[in-house]
């Protein structure tokens, strides 16, 4: 192994069971590298279980943007032989092997262009703590000397880390960390890089937020002035909830766990009628509980943001792992027809934006707006300057607090926006399941059916006119191939793009209304488009033939569950040139 | 100040002639006017079945929402307006067949709402069906064999689901019940009211005459702070062995009492400042 890493970008992998803390290790490394002036993308696989079974996280550290998972790595840490198994063929052209010396681990598979660095983790853990606990830290220890990291980086945050836990805590994995940088810098001279050494611009330096899709959307919610939150756990989101409860007393809001989607989505609908900025979360499969929640809040006119983190389906399926496959359910589930704005973030940042805006969205129209996620946005961290907004006002749009001569709550506009107001300020109202009049009373007859109807339903064009964005251009205005996708493939995309030559990505981020218009003029330009998504019908595929007359060539599906490598992109697009 | 001509909306009770729903409604109405109870001040939540058409009967600020959701509705607006006197109307069928798993709930946290349950232990609505509160062995348009299942007994149910005020009223006694509805809101957690009525169109055996013959109050000096005395006395029914009453009372904080951020005033009273969130950003960095 030479002294510098090929790539500009760096991947290291940490394997192990679940419980053994590859989570918080990979965190770790990853604001080791931002703390020092670098980007990271961190990728978590890990099966369903709280103990036992596989997790991996990957580190991928570059001086540039990094956006998506590799699938080499320069670095393996195997802290059990199981990692070692299954990643033996995933090691880059010039990679090291971190290990446990003091364990039996066989090593005879490991090709022979690969640097063992094996590291007697579990005693140095032992000598440190008497705990297995900290094999994590010390391998933490021996990763930052492979790659030239900085050890008093590296100690501050352990004492970030575990400050909460003691003195004593912080003391024995600070020796943990210590002894095992030293073990290497002392025993693997020939294999040391200079690959995470600060960089020399860090003299007044803010470090970027290492920050996945959730996180962003509670601070999203927090920042957009969530007022009210319900939400039953479901993974990928759960962490949401973990994030709002945490923060509730500080900023005054407040978030509750029901007893089941069903309760949370109604919960968040008498808060939001009530007055409250109110927001629900959950998963496909709670989603589908919410389906009849999703149409109340559209017949009664109330805001509500929806945070849809989608995971593979049908069923219970596979819990822990991504896909694309809701797309079409959140556009069309429910009886009848209501106004939906539906967005589709493509990463954490966009996520906090969108999170934000769907706020001002859903009270502006008075009428539900979900955002969705995907399982790599919600758990994916990523690098990002420090998030700001300071041109975002809360918008409360036709709220009015005011007693009211004469109120009609679902008054005729031209815009299909009423005046809104909340129960106690003395404005009566009725907020009604049934079809209803302009005072909210039920009301069967044709006429005022029709009226209550084509009133809600202009709530989308209105928004259309007003509000929807056109799709995002990446690579040049005009290509040989034009990739087409959402969500977590945006950073696949992208960073595919940066090896490829004439092609170009169009991103989309809103799916109702849907920008058909926008969307036909930036295809127009194009030759060859190629449909990119996590599921197995193509479902972004159908929602666009549905509004354009786009011709797409061709669709990358895919539905393992598994993110898409920038890898496979170039090599279907070099496969699409092939067969020209 | 409510005057009962305050509360007339353009629109008639459309239930059965002699439906125990009227009896509700006006009880409900007297309760009102007594206590002040306007738009201003109260929210009324209603499930879906015969009792859900009570909105548009009542000019009280009112959410109608869908079939066995009222009482999570009525939680998310109790929690970020707790000034708000929050009243569910429900029926035996909303309430403890769709809706059972949210009533356990809102019990368990002691919600500060009051519940009023239209219990005719029909599906009526929907013209005739067996109810979770139906009589084993009843016939009714879905068992025309007899109810092959046992009832819940809702008074039981509520109280060891942890509802701190559990009560049965009559609907045709519209002075005793308006006196427990007033009762009912004073108390601060989850009341629960079981209101007996007939369905006349469905229900030929509960009838009005029927209940006359059957009820009785709970004794004067009745302890409605025992819990295992509750309890039993919920477990009566039979021949002239209908108890009415408050059946147990208890001064556990309600749920909204345990919420710290709105110990001052309610949650959408309090101004929305969120200047200094970005802070909570740096702990990513």
């Amino acid at each position: 192994m030479k002294n510098t890493m090929p790539n500009t970008i760096i991947s290291v992998k940490i394997g192990a069971e679940a419980g053994q803390g590859v989570k918080s290790a990979g965190l770790m490394l990853a604001k080791l590298a931002i703390r020092s002036g670098y980007h990271i993308y961190n990728h978590i696989e890990y099966p369903s279980l709280i103990k036992g079974g596989h997790n991996v996280l990957q580190v991928n550290i570059s001086k540039e943007e990094v956006t998506a998972p590799r699938k080499v790595n320069d670095i393996l840490i195997a802290l059990n032989q199981d990692t070692i198994n299954k990643h033996v063929t995933e090691f880059a052209g010039e990679a090291g092997l971190i290990y446990d010396s003091e364990a039996k681990i066989d090593t005879s598979k490991v090709p022979s262009t690969v640097a063992l660095i094996g590291v007697p983790l579990s005693k140095i853990a032992k000598e440190a703590g008497n705990s297995d606990l900290l094999i994590n830290t010390v391998a933490l220890g021996a990763v930052t000397a492979v790659l030239g990291g900085n050890l008093i980086i590296l100690n501050g945050l352990i004492s970030e880390e575990f400050g909460s836990k003691g003195d004593e805590v912080v003391k024995v994995n600070v020796t943990a960390a210590e002894n095992g940088f030293k073990f290497v810098t002392e025993n693997y001279k020939q294999h040391l890089k200079n690959s995470l050494s600060p960089l020399e611009s860090l003299s007044n330096f803010v470090p970027y937020m290492a920050i996945d899709g959730n996180e962003s959307v509670a601070l999203g919610a927090i920042s957009a002035g969530l007022q009210y939150a319900a939400i039953y756990p479901m993974s990928p989101i759960s962490n949401i909830l973990a994030v709002l409860a945490e923060n509730q007393e500080k900023y005054g809001y407040i978030y509750k766990q029901p007893e089941d989607e069903l309760s949370a989505i109604n919960m968040a609908i008498g808060a939001s009628y009530a007055g409250a900025r109110a927001m629900t979360s959950t998963s496909g499969g709670g989603f589908c509980l919410m389906t009849e929640g999703y149409g109340l809040a559209g017949m009664t006119e109330t805001p509500l943001v929806i945070i849809e983190g989608m995971r593979p389906g049908p069923a219970t399926c596979l819990p822990t792992w991504s896909d694309q496959g809701d797309l079409q359910m959140i556009l069309n589930a429910h009886q009848g027809d209501f106004p939906r704005i539906v967005l589709a973030a493509g990463d954490a940042k966009e996520v906090f934006e969108l999170t934000m805006k769907a706020f001002n969205l859903a009270d502006k129209y008075q009428t539900p707006v979900v955002l969705i996620i995907d399982k790599n946005i919600c758990e994916n961290a990523q690098s990002f300057p420090l998030y700001e907004y300071p041109e975002y006002k809360i918008d409360r749009g036709k709220l009015n607090m005011q007693k009211i001569e004469g109120y009609k709550r679902y008054a005729s506009d031209p815009e299909g926006i009423s005046q809104r107001t909340i129960p106690g300020v003395g404005n009566f109202f009725i907020a009604n399941s049934d079809e209803h009049d302009e005072e909210g009373y039920s009301n069967e007859e044709s006429d005022n059916r029709n009226r209550m109807m084509e009133k809600r339903m202009t709530k989308l064009k209105t928004c259309k006119e007003q509000d929807m964005e056109k799709p995002q251009l990446f690579g040049p205005e005009s290509a040989e191939i034009t990739i087409v996708s959402w969500g977590s493939n945006k950073g696949t995309i992208t960073q595919a793009l940066k090896s490829l030559e004439n092609v170009n990505y169009v991103h989309i981020n809103w799916m109702s209304p849907f920008p058909a218009e926008a969307l036909t003029e930036m295809l127009s330009k194009s030759k060859y488009i190629l449909n990119v998504e996590c599921n197995y019908t193509g479902q972004m595929e159908r929602l666009i033939r549905e509004n354009t007359k786009i011709n797409i060539n061709e669709s990358f599906l895919k539905y393992d569950g598994r993110q898409i490598y920038p890898e496979e992109i170039i090599d279907k697009v070099n496969n699409i040139r092939s067969k020209k | 100040m409510t005057k009962m001509t305050d509360l007339q909306t353009p629109h008639s009770p459309n239930w059965c002639p002699g439906c125990g729903d009227l009896n509700i409604w006006s009880s409900f109405k007297n309760a009102a006017v007594q206590e002040g109870w306007d738009s201003s001040n109260t929210a009324i939540i209603a499930g879906i079945g015969c009792h859900g058409h009570i909105v548009n009967f009542v000019k009280i600020n009112s959410f109608e929402g869908l079939h066995g959701r009222a009482l999570p509705v009525a939680t998310g607006i109790k929690m970020v307006n707790n000034r708000l006197n929050v009243f569910v109307f429900t029926g035996d069928g909303d309430c403890f067949g769709e809706g059972g798993n949210h009533f356990i709930h809102t019990c368990r946290r002691n919600h500060d709402l009051t519940v009023l349950i239209h219990d005719n232990s029909l599906y009526s609505l929907t013209t005739g069906q067996t109810s979770p509160l139906t009589a084993h062995g009843f016939k009714t348009k879905s068992t025309p064999q007899g109810n092959p299942d046992e009832p819940f007994n809702p008074l039981a149910l509520a109280i060891i689901s942890g509802a701190t005020f559990v009560a049965r009223a009559y609907a045709g006694d519209m002075a005793k019940l308006t006196e427990i509805i007033v009762e009912a809101n004073k108390h601060k957690g989850l009341s629960v009211i079981d209101i007996l009525q007939p369905c006349v169109t469905f229900n030929k055996v509960c009838t009005h005459a029927f209940y006359r013959e059957n009820i009785y109050y709970l004794e004067e000096g009745y302890n409605p702070s025992d819990k295992q005395k509750a309890l039993e006395r919920a477990s009566e029914f039979g021949e002239k062995k209908i108890p009415l009453g408050i059946f147990y009372k208890s001064d556990r904080p309600s749920y909204e009492e345990n919420i710290s951020q709105i110990k001052e005033k309610p949650l959408i009273e309090i101004p929305v400042d969120r200047a200094t969130a970005g802070e909570l950003f740096k702990k990513y960095t």
